[in-house]
């Protein structure tokens, strides 16, 4: 279990630094993906696997989902399909795969070797997790409730005044 | 956890967030920082992790489940931004509002 950790670590440290030395952002956001991924297979290591669900549902999911929605927002033109052309060459795909593949690997290695049970009493389970966060937590999630709302609410409002921003700017 | 130190899983999350920071300084493309800036949210999740597995407790767990809902608002709000901003000014240098309109 030592060896996958310290591999996913690897794969974790290595997709960063290519996400902060890409110029193109899709190159930078496969690359974060596989980051995302690996640091889910650490939380899985060390025995929390409730929060190695969330990290790749919520984090590699739906926050790459909004960077990828925005960035097809952003990209609108003629250049947009030879850029196309462009990315679907091999080495591009490449190393996020290979990367991939080493985490495959392990999650393999780790469900054949042991089945679902990594070292038996460490495990902090989903249930504990939700007894402590709906008990003592209780106040945190209402916050974090309250915060989730006002998000909405200001992503909305941000989002949808394209046009009076710019002819309020032209007017003043 | 037992045969994992500590020490590695926080020297880990150490690395992440320092490569997070030098990607908020480096970079000046806008959703380059935003990401940079997950980089280094995802990071502190790590570090809370192991240190909530160091201990057997759920706490560390749980302030992940807060720092993830932090990150989520914190990225629609700043995605909301960056289209604000670019439909302003075209670009997505962020140097470009560096100026207040005063």
């Amino acid at each position: 279990m030592n060896t996958v950790f310290y591999i996913s670590a690897a794969v974790a440290i290595i997709s960063t630094i290519m996400v902060i030395t890409r110029l193109n952002t899709v190159h930078a956001l496969l690359y974060l993906i596989v980051s995302l991924l690996s640091v889910a297979l650490i939380f899985f290591v060390l025995g929390a696997p409730f929060v190695a669900a969330l990290e790749v549902v919520i984090y590699a999911g739906a926050i790459m989902v909004l960077f990828v929605f925005v960035i097809m927002m952003l990209n609108l033109g003629a250049e947009t399909v030879e850029q196309e052309r462009q990315w679907l060459t091999p080495e591009i795909w490449a190393g996020p795969l290979f990367l991939t593949l080493i985490l495959v690997a392990e999650l393999i290695y780790i469900f054949t070797r042991n089945g679902l049970r990594l070292c038996g009493v460490c495990i902090i389970e989903p249930k504990k997790v939700g007894i402590v966060l709906f008990g003592s937590y209780l106040l945190g999630v209402e916050l974090a409730s309250i915060l989730l709302l006002v998000a909405l609410i200001g992503a909305y409002h941000l989002g949808k005044h394209f046009k009076p921003a710019e002819s309020r700017k032209g007017g003043s | 956890m037992a045969s994992i130190p500590m020490e590695h899983g926080l020297v880990l999350a150490g690395i992440l967030f320092a490569l997070g920071l030098i990607g908020v300084f480096m970079r000046r493309n806008i959703i380059f920082i935003l990401m940079s800036i997950e980089i280094m949210l995802n990071a502190t999740g790590v570090a809370f992790v192991v240190g909530g597995s160091r201990w057997l407790q759920p706490d560390g767990q749980i302030m992940f489940i807060f720092i993830l809902a932090m990150a989520a608002a914190e990225v629609a709000v700043g995605l909301a931004l960056v289209l604000q901003f670019y439909h302003r000014f075209k670009t997505l240098d962020a140097d470009v509002a560096s100026k207040m309109k005063g």
